[in-house]
């Protein structure tokens, strides 16, 4: 009897349903320094505030811009947006907002144009700690309509003038107090750090309930929510800063699942994805993490636009993708991913292509030398320095392929790795790499290079080392692009214009692009409705959608 | 003793410089990396910030206002915590000094008995193995044996949390402990064999000495003579390793908070360090350096005590 009941039983017990789950616990790799949305700029932050703050608005997983806070988003067509000439004859922008009507703060207190106006007021002033202060210095003026409507009055017209993604929300009836009576002061009295879990201070579905410092931080449902109802009662983001300790947690059960935001490296989930794919989801996400190779455009081989071209004409990397990634990073053309709509699908691809890499070089005078490595006429070997990340494991093989692959076209790589705080603190923004430097940029969609490419941003002594434009590159062709793309309003327009930036990249290769990054969700099957996006807006921002099923 | 004293508060003086210099002397600051992790920062917020935050100032002012507040009893705000150092730094020292202190008493409670065993019989089979064990001790690094354990004690045979110092929710004593056992296990094992070396090599070299050899010709008794005479002095050695280590306690056990995300002092200070959040870094190292300074003048009481010749001379 028993042998004939226990199939039964078993099959019962497999085909069961998952059980509906209280508690979600994710496991992320930082602890968020501050919980200020303002203050500081930092990942881990932006990614635990996603569940409790939301922003006027944001971009989607499609990199589309929407509203998460406001009701509609202002545009020329429907309105909302309208052009202003300011003094001097130079245009603004005037763009209506009005608040959802739904939205409070988790104590009741709805969320008001008071909070915008006293927002912008503390990102405004120089010393509240406000790391990025461009948009705040942009609002010349806030025009309240009522408690739920506002227009800001921007002083230059650009094509993104309707993102207000980085006017996140301060509740002015609690931090108020705190900013008005020292604003110098602000960034250390701040009620995100000295009482962070006071509900006021949360809008979104959630509100923190506990910070453990270093450790974990706990959410749980904003009773205050108007919008759809979250499944998860209680949500722990725990910090876990060795990967390898991460997997664990995730396997015995510590977490159950790892942010792909701030999760594990690419290479560490493929393998992960071999050994327990049965038991878990592996997602992973093109983003627009640029990864490529800065050049020195100072130094006097690399001044050279045949050495460039053939250096890229000499790197396989669809191959490098392919074995390392699983095909999972995107080669790039240029600083443009194929998901940002000005991505020019038409314009020429780099593809590996040795014989031609080697030719470029005999036109520029390297030819073949002494153990294959190939000289100039002054008999200067063709020695290339690369600097990158030390302990950033992708990084370290991907240097060795290329320094491979360009050894069989005559050129030699050496390689050296620093602290990310020397290579980002010193090497790169003073531009003491002699040759190149391997790193990535990470930004939004459609985001205007103009600090990395354009000729006034070349850091030295005279500008305090500012600007991120490290290759040198000065182009007045790409100067004029970034300028005019900034203020294109037609969307024709400045696809058009977006195209023209691909091509004079990809012409001039002021650095070699190499892949767009991925991002590598681990999630428990039974968890659905979480949809990565790829970009600095974080998939909580939509986690009243993610179920246990 | 009140020599000592001022002796330990020009000791820290000093390195308080050396550290701050150091961390000075280091390319790049806090806002060097906020540029490269966001593109949104423009070069005008740079200059805004390094003012606001006092970076664009020389090392030796920043050092001198540091030194002026501390003289005040303000050990300054943490920047990259948010929160006034003191703060920041509390609940990391008692983490750390949880799971160091417990480390080391399960590592000396079973590198006392060990040394002993070992050293009744030099070159014996307990000896042998007693060696073995302290070799393997020693050898094998701590990431990797934290790493095992987890692999076998959370993930395989899923008996115990594979990190943190408790359970959301739960906190209680009996999870506090359950979480104490394979970070403390680890960081035991780790030093266990260096301690029982330690303890051998003293037993036996008291072994010889005349002391044991009247205690012999009086009749004691072979475990009187062990427990009693031979073990006093055989512990001489070992407290200077326990004053050593104590410096260590609030500072030294980075690899194992890392490995089992237990948020501790080791971590604190090399976040610290890295971040270049200049006051919770020198706090934190002066904090070490200061018990370093303590657990010597410590283990000077403590020799006096188990030996009163020390103390007369």
């Amino acid at each position: 009897m028993f042998k004939r009941l226990a199939p039964l039983v078993l099959s019962l017990l497999f085909a069961a349903p998952a059980l509906a789950k209280d508690e979600l616990a994710i496991g992320i790799t930082q602890f968020p320094a501050t919980l200020n949305p303002s203050i500081e700029s930092m990942l881990a932050k932006t990614y635990v505030l996603a569940f409790a703050q939301r922003p006027i608005t944001a971009y989607d997983a499609s990199w589309q811009l929407i509203c998460l806070l406001c009701e509609t988003l202002p545009s020329m067509e429907n309105g909302l947006a309208k052009v202003e000439s300011l003094p001097g004859g130079k245009k603004g922008i005037a763009a209506t907002y009005t608040l959802r009507a739904d939205s409070r703060w988790a104590d009741g207190k709805p969320v008001t144009s008071d909070d915008v106006v006293f927002s912008w007021e503390v990102g405004r002033h120089p010393q509240s700690g406000v790391a990025a202060a461009e948009l705040f210095r942009r609002i010349t003026r806030i025009e309240v309509k009522d408690a739920r409507s506002f227009t800001l009055h921007v002083d230059k017209l650009t094509f993104d003038y309707n993102a207000i993604n980085d006017l996140r929300l301060l509740p002015a009836h609690i931090e108020g107090p705190r900013f008005k009576s020292a604003p110098a002061e602000y960034r250390n009295r701040t009620a995100y750090d000295q009482d962070s879990t006071n509900p006021g201070l949360y809008n979104g579905p959630y509100r923190i309930t506990a910070v453990v410092q270093g450790s974990h931080v706990v959410l749980e449902p904003n009773s205050h929510w108007g919008g759809a109802k979250p499944a998860f009662k209680r949500i722990v983001i725990k910090a876990i800063e060795n990967t390898a300790s991460l997997e664990a947690n995730l396997l015995s059960g510590g977490v159950d699942m790892i942010a792909g935001e701030l999760g594990l490296p690419l290479e560490q989930a493929i393998a992960f994805e071999k050994r327990h794919g049965a038991r878990f989801n592996v997602v992973t996400k093109p983003s627009l993490t640029y990864e490529h190779l800065d050049l020195n455009l100072g130094s006097p081989i690399l001044a050279d636009l045949k050495v460039r071209r053939a250096l890229l004409l000499g790197l396989d990397r669809e191959t490098m993708s392919r074995q390392l990634f699983e095909g999972r990073q995107i080669v790039a053309e240029s600083l443009v991913p194929p998901l940002d709509w000005v991505y020019a699908a038409d314009l020429p691809k780099a593809s590996f292509d040795p014989v031609r890499a080697a030719s470029l070089l005999d036109e520029a005078g390297w030819k073949p030398g002494p153990g294959g490595i190939r000289v100039n006429a002054k008999g200067e070997r063709l020695a290339l320095d690369l600097v990158t990340t030390a302990g950033n494991r992708s990084r370290e093989m991907v240097a060795q392929v290329m320094q491979s692959q360009w050894k069989k076209i005559g050129v030699e790589l050496r390689l050296k790795t620093e602290p990310p705080r020397i290579l980002f603190g010193d090497t790169v923004t003073r531009r003491k790499f002699p040759h190149m430097a391997l790193f990535a940029w990470y930004s939004a969609p459609e985001s205007v290079p103009r600090s990395s490419l354009h000729s006034a941003m070349v850091p030295n002594a005279a500008n305090n080392w500012s600007g991120q434009n490290y290759t040198g590159y000065a182009s007045p062709a790409m100067d004029r692009l970034i300028d005019s793309v900034e203020v294109e309003l037609d969307k024709d327009k400045r696809k058009a214009l977006w195209r023209e930036i691909q091509a004079l990249y990809a012409a001039d290769l002021p650095a070699l692009p190499l892949f767009f990054k991925s991002d590598s969700f681990i999630l428990p099957k039974a968890l659905k409705g979480l949809v990565p996006t790829g970009h600095q807006d974080p998939s909580p921002y939509w986690v009243e959608n993610w179920r246990w099923e | 003793m009140t020599a000592r004293l001022v002796h330990s508060v020009l000791v820290l003086a000093v390195m308080s410089f050396v550290v701050y210099g150091l961390m000075g002397l280091m390319p790049g600051d806090p806002i060097d990396l906020m540029i490269a992790a966001d593109p949104r920062l423009t070069p005008d917020d740079a200059l805004r910030l390094k003012a606001l935050y006092g970076l664009d100032r020389p090392w030796t002012e920043r050092w001198l206002r540091w030194l002026g507040q501390f003289v005040q009893g303000e050990l300054g705000y943490s920047r990259l915590y948010a929160r006034p150092v003191g703060e920041a730094m509390l609940p990391a020292l008692g983490n750390s000094a949880l799971l160091m202190l417990s480390a080391m008493a399960l590592s000396l409670s079973l590198a006392i008995p060990l040394g002993i065993v070992a050293s009744l019989k030099p070159h014996g089979m307990l000896d042998r193995l007693v060696n073995l064990l302290a070799f393997a001790s020693v050898s094998v690094p701590v990431f990797w044996l934290g790493l095992m354990l987890i692999v076998v004690f959370a993930v395989s045979l899923g008996w115990l949390p594979a990190g943190g110092v408790a359970d959301v929710g739960d906190g209680g004593l009996g999870d506090r402990l359950r979480h104490m056992v394979l970070p403390v296990s680890a960081l035991a094992l780790a030093g266990l064999g260096q301690a029982a070396r330690h303890m051998r090599a003293a037993m036996i070299n008291e072994a010889g000495a005349d002391y044991m050899r009247t205690a012999r010709a009086k009749g004691c008794g072979p475990a009187r003579m062990v427990l009693v005479h031979q073990l006093r002095n055989a512990l001489l050695p070992i407290t200077t390793i326990i004053a050593l280590e104590f410096g260590g306690l609030f500072s030294g056990a980075l690899i194992t908070e890392t490995v089992f995300a237990w948020p501790g002092m080791g971590r604190l200070i090399y976040e610290a360090v890295m971040g270049n959040d200049f006051n919770l870094a020198l706090s934190g190292l002066l904090l070490a350096t200061a018990m370093t300074l303590m657990g010597s003048i410590l283990a000077d009481i403590a020799y006096g005590r188990l030996d009163p010749r020390t103390s007369r001379t």
